[in-house]
């Protein structure tokens, strides 16, 4: 042993500190632990895993971090509300290009998912460290243990609680957004010191092998690594009955299936089909490929909204100096305006339509206030998501409307009849539905 | 330092600042009367992950390549148990992945939320294991016989 390195087990031993006979009396003590035999374990296969997720990883956690600027914290409606310094640098959520929403989560939830097969192979191969003997030999490995719990527990539930989320299933009963919020953070410190420790061992294992040498490797070419100082290669290596090769075929394949299984949510179209396990994989019931055939956030039924309400529909505007109301005949009159936007939902899927109506700055004109420097936007709906306020760009932007209609016809109740507000680049619930006013507020 | 801790300053450091950072996160939602749940559920996944999960997948495993090879009237080659693996772990991912759809879990929400049932989920994902064991058959079948020919021609 020549150097020292942390996180090298042989080396990490203080030999010489005062619990040097406590290490000594827990080696001869060995329990009888799980083997673990497998050939391919080794720094170089943990490295090639762990090069893929350090790469990939902080795509899903910036885009993550962007979508809670998008819900807009500056109005308190991003959720956690209250998250310190723990954010990126406040700036106003765009509304231009208008798929940029969809862009950022699309990637967040779709890189995410493709990561679970990585993941979890990066995880087999570290296995044998969990039952290493004696689970700790200094504080520096109490503490490097105790921060594994961050970065697994962290990924680990970022994953699970991701995963129910875009299946609107709330088993866990707390605050999906609070939750993954701050269950990203601590996965992020446990990341950072994990990387900060391990990249110089990584890059060393890297380099200890050719990956194009490796992918040309037969099963019966196959030889365990060399033996390390981590623990990972098994002491007596069983034969081989998968090379590398197959191994990293096996977890790339999986990644593929889980895209193939999950793009056609965010992509739509033809593509949407192919999500076929995903809730939004389907666009309606009826799937009638009429107007109205596109994916749903919460029907009409859900938003708990008296049907007889719509009857003497009217829209008030506030903000200037008295309110204007305007019934459905009133707005149809007013100048119209078409735009292809996305819906893009924070659990990763979209769907572009053509949407008619009055842009929100006509509005706001009629309304008095014509240089909003915000708008809330409520609905008749009750409860969490029932009203959104908008920033100024958003107002603005001539593409921001109250649509009346889709792909040429009216609204459907589920789309949100008689009006809803469809901004570009706008997180797909604040888009609000079933709009009862508009507040624009001039300073 | 390095003869008390076992490792350089660095070490502590980078260590003590994730642990510092994770209390600080974790104080965002310290007021919410659920952050209980929150740790309990952060602490399940990884004793599901690493002690159930994991033991029963490499206890699968071996039990497969025990079958394989004596069972058969010749022992299966090594690589045969991969044509087991392969569908295997296709299923168990998309099982664990695709669960709630799978099992109808939390249907009511998924109604309001979108209009549509769980349905379908079950039949289509039994569907896809059963093409993923086809392939998998398929492929091995093809080998053999290619290797049959080869060795007997």
């Amino acid at each position: 042993m020549t150097r020292t390195e942390p996180g090298d087990r042989a080396s990490a031993t203080p030999w010489g500190a005062p619990w040097e006979p406590m290490v000594r009396a827990l080696e001869r003590r060995r329990p009888p632990l799980p083997r673990f035999r497998s050939p391919l374990r080794g720094p170089w296969l943990t490295s090639v895993l762990g090069a893929v997720l350090l790469a990939a990883l902080p795509v899903v956690i910036v885009t993550g971090l962007l979508s809670y600027i998008a819900y807009g914290p500056q109005f308190g409606q991003a959720i956690p509300g209250d998250v310190g310094f723990l954010h990126l640098p406040w700036f106003d959520w765009p509304a231009s290009p208008s798929w940029l929403y969809r862009l950022t989560q699309g990637l967040h939830v779709g890189l995410g998912l493709v990561l679970v097969p990585v993941v979890l192979a990066k995880l087999w191969s570290v296995a044998p460290k969990l039952f290493a003997w004696p689970p700790v030999r200094s504080p520096a490995e109490v503490l490097e243990r105790l921060s594994l719990l961050l970065l697994v527990g962290g990924i680990l539930f970022e994953i699970v609680t991701g995963l129910l989320n875009i299946q609107y299933d709330y088993v866990f009963g707390f605050s999906f957004y609070a939750a993954h919020y701050v269950g990203a953070w601590v996965f992020i410190g446990g990341f950072v010191a994990h990387v900060a420790l391990k990249l110089p061992h990584m890059w060393r294992a890297l380099r200890s092998r050719s990956l194009r040498a490796e992918l040309r490797t037969s099963v019966a070419d196959t030889r365990p690594e060399e033996p390390d100082p981590h623990g990972l290669v098994a002491p007596d290596p069983a034969p081989p009955t998968m090379s590398r090769r197959g191994l990293l075929a096996v977890v790339g394949g999986g990644s593929l299936l889980v895209a193939a299984l999950t793009a056609g949510q965010t992509v739509g179209g033809p593509l949407r089909g192919l999500a076929f396990l995903l809730p939004r994989g389907r666009t309606t019931a009826a799937a009638d490929g009429g107007p109205n055939d596109f994916p749903v956030n919460k029907t009409f039924v859900a938003s708990g909204i008296d049907p007889g309400a719509l009857d003497a529909w009217v829209l008030e505007l506030t903000g200037g100096t008295v309110p204007v109301r305007l019934d459905r005949a009133a707005l149809a009159a007013l100048p119209g305006h078409t735009a292809t936007l996305p819906i893009a939902c924070v659990e990763g899927w979209s769907t572009v339509q053509v949407w008619t109506g009055v842009r929100l700055r006509d509005l706001a004109a009629l309304a008095g206030v014509p240089a909003p420097a915000s708008a809330v936007v409520r609905s008749l709906e009750q409860g969490a998501f029932a009203q959104a306020t908008l920033t100024s760009g958003q107002v603005r932007h001539p593409d921001a409307l109250l649509a009346l209609a889709v792909n040429g016809a009216p609204l459907a109740p589920d789309h949100g009849f008689p009006a809803r507000v469809i901004v570009p680049a706008l997180p797909g619930v604040h888009n609000t539905k079933w709009v009862r006013s508009i507040e624009f507020r001039s300073a | 330092m390095r003869r008390l801790y076992g490792a350089g300053p660095g070490h502590l450091a980078a260590l003590l600042l994730a642990f510092a950072l994770a209390g600080y996160a974790a104080s965002i939602v310290a007021g919410d009367p659920l952050w209980p749940w929150m740790a309990v559920w952060f602490v399940a996944v990884v004793v599901v992950h690493d002690g159930l999960l994991s033991p029963f997948a490499a206890v699968a495993d071996a039990v497969l390549r025990f079958c394989l090879r004596w069972f058969p009237r010749r022992p299966a080659r090594p690589t045969t148990v991969n044509y087991v693996r392969v569908p295997a772990l296709g299923a168990a991912l998309t099982f664990l992945m695709f669960w709630p759809g799978i099992v109808r879990q939390g249907e009511p929400v998924v109604r309001g939320q979108t209009g549509l049932d769980q349905g379908p989920f079950l039949g289509r994902w039994l569907l896809l294991v059963a093409a993923m064991i086809a392939v998998s058959a398929l492929v091995y079948g093809v080998r053999r016989l290619t290797r049959r020919s080869a060795a007997g021609g």
